[in-house]
C-alpha cells in the first residue's frame, strides 16, 4: 500500500489524523501502565538492600529516560521543520517541549524521593541528578524563548536553533558534570546505587517507559492540535471543521 | 503476589510516604497535563466557532 | 585580514570608546558581585580562597552577560544589521569581529581586574595566575556563546531575563572547567588538564557559535 505521507505534513489533513490517533495512543499507554504497575509492585522481589523504596525506580528511571528521548525527538523535529521549512514539524517540536519538561520534573521529584531513604539526603550533587536540573533549564529556556516571540514563524525557526544548540551541548554538559563530580566526591555515596537488576524489574521498566511512550506520543497530539487551531484560526477549513469535530 | 496483606502494600516496608508520594506527584502531573490540554483545545473551539459565526 | 571584518571590527571599538560608561558598568559590576561575597560570608580567609574560584567565575559569567543584549540591539535599530546581512560578506564571519569587540571591550577587562580581586579572597599567587590563565582561555567562549542568546532575543520583549534563561545553563561547561583550573592549583594539583578543555570549549565555540549566530540573526531580522 502506498500512502502519501506528504499529505499528512499540512496542518489541514493531519488534524483530524492526530483526533483519530489519539485515543489509540492513550489506551496502549493505560494498557502498559497497568501491566508495568502490576509487575513493579505485585511480582518485581524486594530488593534485599533497599526494601520496598526501590520500587520508585519503576517511575524515577523511565522518566529520566523520556527526558532525555524527548529532548532529542524534540531536536530532531525543529531541524527538520527548519530544513523543509514545514510547518507541523515545527509545531510537534514545540507540542513536545512541555511534557519533556514534566517527565524531568517528575525524575527529579522522584529521584530525590528515592535519594532521601537511601542516602539520608533530599538532593546529591550526583551527575545524574544535576544533568536532570540542567535538562530541565534548557526545557524551560526553549519553552520561554517560544512563548516570549509574537511572531509564530519567528518563533519556530527560533526555537529550533535554540534546540539544535541544546541538542549539541547536552553531551559537552554531561561530560563536564561528570568530570566536576570525579573531583569533588567528598562523601561516599556510591551512585551505583540502582538495586541489582531482575529480569522483571527491567520488564517493568521498560513497560513503564512504554507507558510514558505512549503518553506522550498521546499528550503531544493533544497539544499539536491546540496548536494547530490557534495558528489557523482564521483559514477556511478550520471555520468548516469547528461544529462537528470537536 | 507476595504481600501478606492490603495493610502490608500500603505501608510499602515502612516506605510508604516515599514510595506513594512518588507515584502520587507522578499522577498528579500527568492528569493535569492531560486536563489542562482538555481545557486549552475546548478554549480554542469555542474561539474558532465564534469566529466562523460573524 | 578582510576588510569588511576589520571595519566591523574598528567600528564596534570605536562606538564602545565613545560610550565608556558600558564598558565601565560590566568593571563594576564584576567588582561589586564579587565583593558581596565576602559581606555575606564573612572574613574567613580560609573560607574566601576555598569560595574564590567559583564566585568569580560565576561574576564574570553575569558581568559578561549583561552587555550581550547591546551586541546587536543597536545594530538592529539603525539598520546596519541588514547591511551587514546583505553584504557580499558571510554573515558568519562578519559576525566573529563583533563578537571579538564584545570581548575586548567586556572580557578583557574583566581578565585584567580578576587578579586585583583574587588578592581579596586571599589567593596565592600561583592560583592567580592560574586564574587569569583560565580567564583569559575561557571567556571568549562566554562571549561566543552569548552571541548566539543574543542573536535568538533580538529586539523581543523582556530580552534581557531572557538572555540569561538561555545562555547560563550552557555557561556550565566553562565555568566547570574555569573554576576547577584555579581549584586544582589551589590544592596543588596541575591545572592542565582543566586549561586544555577550557581551550577547546573555546576552540569548538569558535567553529560553532559563529554560524548559529548568523543563522539566528538572519531568523531574528527576516
Amino acid at each position: 500500500m502506498h500512502i502519501n505521507w506528504f499529505k499528512y505534513s499540512s496542518p489541514q489533513t493531519f488534524y483530524p489524523l492526530a483526533g483519530k490517533m489519539i485515543p489509540w495512543f492513550a489506551w496502549l499507554a493505560v494498557v502498559f501502565a497497568i501491566a508495568g504497575l502490576y509487575i513493579g509492585f505485585a511480582i518485581a522481589p524486594t530488593d534485599f538492600q533497599q526494601g520496598e523504596a526501590y520500587r520508585i525506580i519503576f517511575l524515577h528511571v523511565p522518566a529520566a529516560w523520556m527526558s532525555m528521548v524527548i529532548y532529542i525527538v524534540m531536536a530532531g523535529w525543529a531541524a527538520l521543520g527548519l530544513v523543509l521549512n514545514a510547518r507541523l514539524s515545527a509545531m510537534m517540536a514545540q507540542a513536545l517541549a512541555p511534557t519533556g519538561a514534566i517527565f524531568t520534573f517528575i525524575a527529579l521529584v522522584t529521584g530525590s524521593l528515592w535519594g532521601k531513604p537511601m542516602w539520608g539526603t533530599w538532593w546529591v550533587w550526583d551527575a545524574r541528578l544535576t544533568s536532570e536540573l540542567i535538562l530541565l533549564f534548557l526545557y524551560l529556556g526553549f519553552i520561554a524563548l517560544q512563548s516570549s516571540i509574537d511572531d509564530a514563524r519567528r518563533a519556530d525557526r527560533a526555537g529550533a536553533l535554540l534546540a539544535l544548540v541544546g541538542v549539541v551541548n547536552v553531551p559537552i554538559i554531561y561530560f563536564s558534570v561528570k568530570w566536576w563530580n570525579t573531583l569533588h566526591q567528598g562523601s561516599t555515596i556510591s551512585m551505583g546505587a540502582a538495586p541489582k537488576m531482575v529480569t522483571t524489574m527491567l520488564t517493568g521498566m521498560l513497560l513503564m517507559a512504554l507507558a510514558f511512550w505512549m503518553y506522550t506520543i498521546a499528550v503531544a497530539l493533544m497539544r499539536v492540535r491546540c496548536i494547530i487551531l490557534e495558528r489557523e484560526r482564521s483559514a477556511e477549513w478550520v471555520k468548516q471543521l469547528s461544529g462537528a469535530d470537536l | 503476589m507476595h504481600w501478606a496483606s492490603w495493610a502490608a502494600f500500603f505501608n510499602m516496608g515502612g516506605y510508604a510516604f516515599y514510595v506513594w508520594f512518588s507515584f502520587g506527584i507522578t499522577a498528579f502531573c500527568m492528569l493535569w497535563e492531560v486536563l489542562a490540554l482538555r481545557k486549552r483545545s475546548a478554549q480554542a473551539l469555542r474561539l474558532t466557532q465564534l469566529l466562523a459565526q460573524e | 585580514m578582510n576588510n569588511a571584518w576589520i571595519t566591523v571590527l574598528r567600528r564596534d571599538l570605536l562606538l564602545a570608546l565613545r560610550r565608556r560608561s558600558d564598558v565601565a558598568t560590566t568593571l563594576f559590576f564584576f567588582l561589586i558581585v564579587s565583593s558581596l561575597f565576602p559581606l555575606g560570608i564573612g572574613p574567613e580567609p580560609a573560607v574566601l580562597s576555598s569560595i574564590a574560584p567559583g564566585v568569580l567565575w560565576v561574576a564574570a559569567l553575569l558581568a559578561g552577560m549583561l552587555s550581550l543584549t547591546r551586541l546587536f540591539a543597536t545594530d538592529y535599530v539603525d539598520g546596519s544589521l541588514e547591511q551587514m546581512i546583505l553584504s557580499p560578506q558571510p554573515l558568519a564571519f562578519l559576525v566573529t569581529a563583533k563578537i571579538l569587540a564584545h570581548w575586548i571591550v567586556c572580557g578583557l577587562p574583566v581578565v585584567l581586574l580578576a587578579p586585583v580581586i583574587g588578592l581579596q579572597y586571599a589567593l596565592p599567587n600561583d592560583a592567580l595566575l592560574v586564574l587569569v590563565l583560565a580567564l583569559l582561555l575561557g571567556t571568549p567562549a562566554l562571549s561566543l556563546i552569548g552571541a548566539i542568546g543574543a542573536a535568538l532575543t533580538l529586539g523581543v520583549r523582556g530580552s534581557g531575563l531572557l538572555i540569561a534563561l538561555l545562555v547560563l545553563p550552557l555557561y556550565i561547561p566553562v565555568l566547570i572547567f574555569g573554576a576547577g583550573a584555579v581549584a586544582a592549583s589551589q590544592h596543588g594539583m596541575s591545572a592542565q588538564a582543566h586549561l586544555s578543555l577550557l581551550a577547546a570549549c573555546s576552540l569548538l565555540s569558535i567553529v560553532l557559535a559563529p554560524m548559529a549566530t548568523a543563522a539566528a540573526l538572519r531568523i531574528s531580522v527576516e
